[in-house]
């Protein structure tokens, strides 16, 4: 599937975001697109209902969620994102939603009522980001020990390497050695 | 009776003298028993070198055993990450004496390309190491040649691997002591 | 007590699961109760546990500890079964032992170094790893790799396909007693890792596919050993079938064992076999195709029964598609270059075999010390500083033989990736086990766990 740049939706989806844009306008912060995905920015309290319609209205039927996964974007003051990529089996459609919360409220509703397979991927993005979800059945850690304290993921966690000391040469870890951005300034 | 162990000594009449430790040193590599202790890739080389193509069987190997409590030789197969330590101690206690340990790979060696909070940077500051077996993974006949010195390690009968008391600096894992 | 009935126990949030007069008494789910509990290797935190099964005077329930050190446990998983006789009430898994830190460590290398670290995770099928890496980032870049190098990579893919099944034949088999079939297994798995190292020069973890390309070509020789070895293996997945498919040892361990429903597949985000074992013929190579699938002609086996032995039709069905789809990429195999031309995504140098071993080609390394100043920076910046990917994110599948992997790439327009998430598919997979458990005797744990083919670098990343 040769990837494009275009922002125009796939024709599956076009339904699903003129419906999402009637039902939950305003809990729908923006819908944008990049080489051929479309991602939908949500207000994390319509986080469930908007779910419980993608997955059962006929014309979207997002019966699958795919993938749950956490960013941490420290420049923004929202900075915890978790996004909910969804597959459609019926319609071979996919579309990403996208949450934020803060650091001092973390706090997100749980869809595993919607989908049971974010059981565990909710448990990850728990545990290396600190996202809370309200709802979950047994939300522990679960790739940490459970008793780590800090949330491994996050780009203020460090990378925790130690100094490689080799005869005549002395390597220090990753995160100190490489210049992010490389060589040139652009 | 000879008395400084120098060796096989023929008195006349053709009787083969030896000392006991060296009797017992032989007879422990030759049906030296691995602990299953597979992790990650390493595990699957270590699981070819006991099958049909490498075959461990010849040195009296391929029986793996589950339970450490039967186990001679206890091969770390693979990365050891921060919750799996405690358990790779235990079992190693729970090896009766005389054991060896075997790292395999460089994860188990020193950590290997994972430099970072979630692996246990070598696991000789868990258990004491006789046989570093380095290669990512290593090829079955690298295993096999790693065994074999430390057959000739235990049959010499050499000091046993030390443990690493000091780790490396600045392990900075974000963890308060 | 009456026997937990397997199609309900879909683990609801707020519901208890399968012991509703102890969850009555009590007004707190097992799951929450289970959060609560700390389950520690010391021998105190034990005896807690068994003392308070045996408070709730429930003198035959046993809690038994699997591993993280098993041999049938397919890795570093540790599952805490509750038995009451032989018969599984619960099962609930514990993963993390293997836990890397990969997807952060990928935050501190550069694109290109990125696939020696993921191609780490699934240890048993590193390719498809790399691949759905590089996929991912090749739709960052907006450019395709060349269809050389695309044929190559669905070649390697098929025969690490055959490659993985083969180590899930030989450990079910280990597991449940078929104890040659482990030899077997590994015995044909050596052929095709002949095979690759030949093309990539490792056995494992290969690090061959890179963004916008594969790193190298194939050797001479390597399809005519290709086409030998396909032939060869249809007679030898023959003869796994002759030994299993109707042994009645075989049948009694593996038929009805680890039932889901479609229903229960597709709410737990399972994919892979274990969901066409359910009848969903859903695959990514037809659904979603990359790397040119759709010019090939396969079929997606699927059985109806979801139960083990479902599952083992799947894949050995599966192994001979494979099989079917390595010849086709032979017989069309394009000519051209396997890396894109562009200088400032491609890999520098080419490999060449010298008298001191492989290293860079001496045309190379002649041109840039000798022939071109502008070659060699750019040589230096490509190594060091490697390639520039676009700031956006996407998410890309492959259909790995344990299920859709996906990789949700983020980039900032900058030489190191901001974030890499993997869905790996054993991840998802292994949350069946509380529910393909229940009702289950001791010894079919092993038989379901095996079904699902978990991988547990994978799991744990």
């Amino acid at each position: 599937m040769p990837p494009e740049t275009a922002t125009q939706p796939p024709d599956a989806l076009q339904p699903v975001l003129t419906g999402l844009r009637e039902r939950f306008g305003d809990a729908v912060r923006e819908i944008g697109g990049h080489r051929g995905e479309v991602t939908v920015e949500l207000d994390p309290a319509s986080l469930v209902e908007v779910a419980t319609w993608l997955r059962d209205d006929p014309a979207a039927a997002f019966g699958h969620l795919s993938d749950l996964s956490g960013t941490d974007y420290p420049e923004r003051p929202d900075r915890l994102c978790v996004d909910y990529h969804l597959y459609s089996r019926e319609h071979n459609v996919r579309l990403r939603l996208k949450v934020r919360v803060t650091v001092a409220e973390p706090r997100l509703p749980t869809v595993t009522g919607v989908w049971p397979t974010a059981n565990w991927h909710e448990r990850e993005v728990y545990d290396f980001f600190g996202v809370r979800f309200d709802g979950h059945p047994n939300l522990v850690r679960i790739l940490m020990p459970e008793d780590w304290k800090g949330y491994p993921h996050r780009k203020d966690y460090p990378l925790g390497g130690v100094d490689v000391d080799y005869i005549g040469a002395h390597v220090p870890p990753p995160d100190t050695r490489r210049y992010k951005g490389g060589w040139t300034s652009t | 009776m000879p008395g400084t162990g120098s060796g096989l000594e023929k008195l006349p009449g053709g009787i083969l003298v030896t000392t006991v430790e060296k009797l017992a040193n032989w007879a422990r590599t030759g049906s030296l028993w691995p602990a299953t202790f597979g992790l990650a890739c390493c595990a699957i080389e270590m699981m070819a070198t006991g099958a049909g193509r490498y075959d461990l069987a010849r040195f009296g190997m391929e029986v793996f055993r589950a339970s450490p409590r039967q186990a001679d030789l206890m091969i770390v197969a693979g990365r050891v990450s921060q919750k799996m330590a405690p358990v790779l101690r235990t079992i190693y206690d729970q090896m009766p004496e005389p054991k060896w340990v075997v790292s395999m790979g460089v994860c188990a060696t020193s950590g290997g390309m994972f430099n970072n909070y979630a692996v246990v940077q070598g696991v000789d500051q868990i258990v004491p190491v006789d046989m570093y077996v380095p290669g990512c993974p290593p090829r079955p006949e690298m295993l096999m040649d790693g065994i074999l010195r430390l057959h000739e390690k235990i049959r010499k009968g050499e000091p046993r691997g030390q443990l690493v008391l000091e780790p490396a600096a600045s392990t900075r894992t974000g963890q308060e002591a | 007590m009456s026997e937990p009935n397997i199609d309900e126990a879909v683990v609801r949030p707020g519901e208890a699961l399968d012991l509703p007069e102890r969850a009555a008494a009590e007004h707190v789910t097992l799951n929450e109760r289970r959060a609560q509990q700390v389950i520690a290797m010391g021998g105190g935190d034990w005896a807690e546990v068994t003392a308070r099964a045996h408070a709730e005077g429930d003198d035959d329930l046993m809690v038994i500890n699997m591993g993280p050190q098993h041999p049938s446990t397919h890795g570093v998983l540790r599952l805490v079964v509750e038995l009451r006789g032989e018969a599984v009430i619960s099962c609930q898994p514990v993963v993390g032992y293997l836990h890397t830190g990969i997807e952060k460590s990928a935050e501190y290398r550069t694109w290109v170094q990125g696939v020696t670290f993921v191609t780490r995770m699934d240890y048993l099928s590193p390719i498809f790893n790399e691949t759905a890496y590089c996929l991912a980032v090749e739709k960052l870049l907006g450019v395709e790799a060349p269809p050389r190098a695309q044929a190559l990579r669905v070649l390697l893919m098929e025969l690490n396909r055959v490659a993985s099944h083969l180590v899930w034949l030989a450990t079910t088999g280990l597991e449940l007693g078929a104890l040659s079939v482990m030899l077997y297994g590994f015995r044909e798995r050596e052929e095709i890792l002949d095979i690759l190292e030949e093309i990539t020069g490792l056995r494992m973890n290969h690090a061959w596919v890179r963004p916008a390309g594969v790193s190298q070509d194939l050797p001479d020789g390597t399809e005519e050993r290709v086409r030998r070895f396909a032939g060869d293996m249809r007679g030898k997945i023959d003869e796994y079938e002759t030994l299993l498919t109707r042994n009645p040892i075989w049948l009694e361990r593996t038929r009805g064992i680890g039932h889901l429903s479609v229903d229960q597949l597709t709410g737990l985000g399972i994919t892979g076999p274990m969901l066409r074992a359910g009848g969903v013929a859903h695959d990514l190579r037809k659904a979603e195709p990359y790397c040119g699938y759709e010019q090939y002609d396969f079929e997606v086996p699927t059985a109806t029964d979801s139960d083990v032995y479902a599952r083992y039709q799947v894949r050995i069905a599966e192994m001979r598609e494979s099989l079917k789809i390595i010849e086709q990429v032979l017989d069309a195999l394009p000519d051209g270059p396997v890396m894109i031309a562009d200088p400032k995504i491609a890999w520098p140098a080419r490999l060449a075999l010298g008298p001191d071993g492989l290293g860079n080609s001496p045309a190379h390394v002649q041109h840039i010390m000798g022939e071109s100043m502008e070659a060699l920076i750019h040589h230096f910046k490509m190594v060091t500083e490697g390639i520039k990917v676009p700031a956006g994110e996407v998410y890309t599948t492959v259909e790995s033989p344990r299920g859709e992997l996906g990789y949700h790439v983020v980039s900032d327009g900058g030489n190191l990736p901001y974030r890499v998430h993997v869905r790996d598919p054993s991840f998802v997979n292994l949350q069946a086990v509380p529910v393909m458990m229940n009702g289950l005797l001791m010894a079919d744990i092993i038989a379901a766990l095996s079904s699902i083919d978990p991988v547990l670098g994978g799991v744990d990343r």
